[in-house]
């Protein structure tokens, strides 16, 4: 009964992202999204916070919203997977259901 | 597979009106169904048929438009909302007694039960907004 | 159709934006439906139903009585965090106190509030077949 957890905010600016990993279970996905992909990038205040998330929980990145806020994807932690929409949708349709932390 | 997508953003002021939009096409192009799609908070901003963006930028209003003819998508705005900025249909107008209207094609006007039933219905249900 | 569980997720304070009162509107007519309903209220969200909450200084309707109402909608599984209430130096006290008379139990009133822990808010997330967040 895997979820998909969809974060859109930047970690340095809101708690969204900290509120989410806090509360996503072992198991689950999460999908950085607008101003949350900048959380991907590796050597951050948030990034010990998100790798220690990623022992037990799958996370990805839309590469289009990465790429917008000129962050390349050699920058990001190790083991975050990008994705397209296409991929994007395959995540919603593969977790049985989806929370945003708006 | 079925969805229900809200969005509760509106256009150009928020980059999740954009990301829904295109979800919403990426999941048409695998073949999923979007049972319906519900606008609400200022979300209800993309369904009006005012709005002139430059000529260069995208223009959201319309391609929902356009995109709700050629999928037959149930796009739907929810009332409250709406009346609160002043998003209107013709019923609605001439029940408000105001001389306009301002809904954009493919959209329709209804109440807060279509999001419920929305969400009993899909599949899924993916919530875009801030 | 199998009823599903149906979870209204509130993390904003109210007044500073639409979210609050536009959420408490469609949990008002989800009670309409016969779903299964739960409500969170965590980070800035326990503001929501804090007590005392006086807008006569901002022109804005106060909405917070509204939430007192909800056990009359028979919604009354109403989750909220205990780390969250920590966090902005609140305790229980410092919230409306919600309730409902449970029809089983010859209408005796009971809280609709508990108090869980983070752990327990992501075990109860975990649960819903459908998210709304606000």
């Amino acid at each position: 009964m895997a979820m998909l957890h969809i974060v859109n905010k930047s970690p340095f600016e809101r708690v969204a992202f900290e509120s989410c990993l806090g509360h996503a279970s072992e198991g689950d996905s999460i999908l950085m999204i607008e101003d949350a992909t900048v959380g991907a990038v590796d050597g951050t205040v948030f990034s010990d916070l998100l790798k220690a998330a990623m022992a037990d929980k799958a996370v990805y990145v839309l590469g289009g919203d990465l790429a917008a806020r000129g962050m390349s994807e050699d920058r990001i932690i190790d083991g975050i997977k990008v994705v397209d929409y296409a991929g994007f949708v395959d995540l919603t349709a593969d977790n049985e259901k989806t929370q945003s932390w708006l | 597979m079925k969805y229900t997508v809200m969005i509760n953003e509106g256009p150009y002021q928020h980059q999740s009106a954009d990301t829904a939009l295109q979800f919403v096409r990426a999941a048409l192009a695998k073949g999923h169904e979007i049972y319906r799609v519900f606008f609400y908070h200022d979300g209800v901003n993309n369904g009006t048929c005012l709005s002139v963006p430059p000529s260069d930028d995208r223009q959201i209003q319309k391609e929902w438009s356009e995109l709700a003819k050629e999928h037959e998508l149930d796009l739907v705005i929810c009332i409250a909302a709406a009346q609160r900025r002043g998003i209107m249909d013709e019923s609605e107008a001439k029940r408000q007694g105001m001389d306009a209207h301002n809904i954009a094609d493919g959209f329709r006007i209804s109440g807060l039960g279509q999001l419920i039933e929305g969400g009993i219905q899909a599949d899924r249900t993916i919530v875009f907004g801030d | 159709m199998a009823i599903k569980k149906f979870m209204y997720v509130n993390r904003k304070a109210p007044y500073g934006t639409v979210y609050a009162l536009e959420s408490l509107e469609v949990v008002l007519i989800a009670a309409a439906f016969d779903q299964d309903v739960s409500l969170a209220f965590l980070d800035d969200g326990v503001y929501q139903i804090a007590k005392g909450q006086d807008t006569t200084g901002i022109g804005q309707k106060n909405f917070s009585a509204t939430y007192r109402a909800l056990g009359d909608y028979d919604i009354n599984k109403i989750f909220v965090e205990q780390e969250s209430l920590d966090a902005r130096g609140m305790t229980a006290d410092d919230l409306m106190p919600l309730v409902y008379e449970d029809e089983d139990d010859d209408w005796a009133e009971k809280p609709s509030i508990s108090i869980v822990s983070r752990t327990e808010m992501a075990a109860i997330m975990a649960k819903q077949d459908v998210t709304f967040s606000f």
